[in-house]
């Protein structure tokens, strides 16, 4: 009995983040930022592989942002949350199919996807969540291969194809053809990505949930009802990768049941990249998976587009070897 | 004078480890009520009765309003606000944030609210940019009492305040709760290993042991219980 009152009191304990990192990261990203104009100033080439970059870099960043959300709130990884984003995008296209204009179909996805991300966090995960983390992880395993079935049974295997959300034209930036796509693309991705965050900076629901997130426990106690926290997270997320998902459908041109699989690969290196439980370094994470990939297979030839996704592992394999906080990680200090 | 918490034969248990074995007791409305005891002997759990966040058998009423299996979060909402064993404050969230889930239930501006805690905690209000965990563990404390008048509660559960801080500190905690309840009515049930300063506060007090109360009394006369005297006050 006495080890229940006399177990270790985490009084003068604090968490602090470690910011001894934080300028040489803050310089590396700006040399690289610098990096990249010149080079877009240099060469049309550099300067159209760079924005293409960027464009499928907010697409990783998203969904990046989605696990993200997920797993600071309960430290698991939502394997599902890429075939999740699939199938809101079907969603989309047979909202279109039914006739829906494209943007009216765009907006009512998000919200179809808020209300799916909540029932499943409140019908699949939340049974499980305080069992174990292996239980969890599990379950959202299942939840991919589920989905992957209903998809492929619902919709078949076979290609759709939707109306581009963006049109075929493009701007011309001295002598640089941008597509309306890539610019359309960037500026939904940082316009849902600015909303997430102004929710959480600045809104009470938003307050609620970062404490549900970092101390359930202390969060419960001022009147926080953590669980119903938890699950509009996952309606969140959901909505991130929904918008990943729809901007990741005009770039490759048509509709699959593997849509998502490989940029799920990417937004996971991207997350941790970032430090895992950083939304700007999902974001910036992203970005930098994306122009990276862009502007090596540009310029090295030897490397394929075939070997994308390798190049996402080792990135993904360096970052846990050489600094697995990630760029913008905390890394626990105890003070006692 | 009501009681306005009352608990009646509560048994609680983490797992296999039973910790209470039906705890009664009662806090009037108005007073300042200290629980003494050794480690271990549930004091901390009482609170944590109370407040739900341990499940719990046998009957707490609350203004007259059985609690049942409320959580947490719902009896937060009652008005009840507990300022846990090792505080409880968000580190990584401002001191702001922390005051502001403080008043969490509440709806509507909660700048009335800060400018009464603030009359309390003065230097509080320069800090409020600043993240909690850079405070020290004196002004941690104290942000978790602000952060719990800020719910403007009817009753605190206030446990260990006295953890780790310097006399100096103590005093003044102790100083601030004693005015809080002079000046707003507010009813407090403390625990506290300190027993001499938690009996100078309180106005009636209950020993634990192993589980059960052992004791009770009003502070006069647990101060000149002579069993007492030898094991907490040691004079």
């Amino acid at each position: 009995m006495a080890t229940v009152e006399s177990s270790p009191r985490p009084s003068f304990r604090s968490r602090r983040t470690d910011v001894g990192s934080l300028p040489v990261v803050l310089v590396l990203l700006l040399g690289a930022a610098i990096f990249l104009l010149v080079g877009c100033l240099q060469s049309t080439n550099f300067a159209r592989l760079t924005v293409e970059g960027l464009a499928s870099g907010a697409v990783y960043s998203s969904l990046a942002l989605a696990l993200v959300l997920i797993y600071r709130a309960t430290h698991v990884i939502n394997f599902a949350q890429g075939e999740l984003a699939m199938l809101t995008t079907y969603v989309a296209y047979q909202l279109i199919q039914w006739g829906l204009p494209y943007w009216g179909a765009f907006f009512a996805t998000l919200a179809i996807s808020f209300a799916l991300g909540l029932v499943l966090e409140v019908a699949l995960i939340r049974p499980v969540l305080h069992r174990s983390v292996i239980a969890t992880v599990i379950v959202t395993v299942g939840l991919f291969i589920l989905i992957d079935g209903v998809v492929n049974w619902v919709w078949g295997a076979d290609l759709k194809f939707m109306p581009s959300p963006f049109g075929n034209g493009a701007f011309n930036l001295g002598g640089v053809a941008i597509l309306h796509l890539y610019v359309g693309m960037l500026a939904v991705v940082a316009a849902s990505v600015l909303l997430v965050w102004a929710l959480f900076r600045f809104t009470k629901l938003g307050l609620g949930m970062r404490a549900a997130a970092v101390r359930p426990a202390a969060a419960a106690l001022v009147g926080v009802r953590v669980d119903r926290m938890l699950a509009i997270g996952w309606g969140l997320a959901a909505v991130l990768g929904a918008v990943a998902g729809l901007m990741a459908e005009p770039s490759q041109l048509f509709l699959s049941p593997t849509l998502m699989q490989s940029i799920l690969v990417y937004a996971f290196a991207a997350a941790v990249l970032g430090g895992l439980e950083s939304p700007a370094g999902a974001v910036v994470g992203g970005l930098t998976i994306g122009v990276s990939i862009s502007l090596v297979i540009g310029y090295v030839p030897q490397i394929s587009s075939e070997l994308q996704l390798p190049f996402a592992f080792l990135v993904l394999l360096i970052v846990l070897l050489v600094k697995p906080s990630g760029l913008f990680g905390r890394r626990e200090v105890r003070r006692v | 004078m009501t009681a306005l918490l009352e608990l009646e034969d509560v048994e609680a248990r983490y797992g296999p480890v039973h910790v209470l074995h039906g705890i009664s007791l009662a806090v009037e409305e108005g007073s300042i009520v200290a629980v003494l005891g050794p480690n271990g002997a549930g004091k901390t759990t009482t609170l944590r009765a109370v407040s739900g966040s341990v499940r719990r058998s046998g009957r707490i009423a609350f203004d007259g309003q059985p609690l049942g299996r409320l959580g947490p979060a719902g009896v937060t909402r009652l008005g009840v606000a507990h300022v846990p064993e090792g505080r409880g404050t968000f580190a990584e969230l401002t001191v702001w944030e922390n005051l502001r889930l403080g008043a969490y239930t509440r709806r509507g501006s909660i700048q009335p609210e800060l400018e009464r805690v603030f009359s309390y905690f003065p230097w509080l209000s320069d800090r409020r940019r600043q993240e909690a965990g850079t405070l020290s563990g004196g002004e941690q404390q104290m942000l978790a009492l602000a952060r719990a008048f800020v719910l403007r509660p009817r009753l605190l559960l206030l446990d260990e305040p006295s953890l780790g801080l310097a006399p100096v500190l103590v005093a003044e905690l102790f100083r601030i709760v004693r005015q809080m309840n002079k000046d707003e009515g507010l009813t407090v049930l403390i625990v506290e290993q300190n027993a001499h300063l938690a009996l100078e506060a309180a106005h009636a007090g209950y020993v634990l042991e192993a589980g059960r109360v052992v004791l009770a009394g009003t502070s006069e006369e647990l101060q000149a219980d002579d069993s007492i005297r030898r094991s907490y006050l040691g004079y």
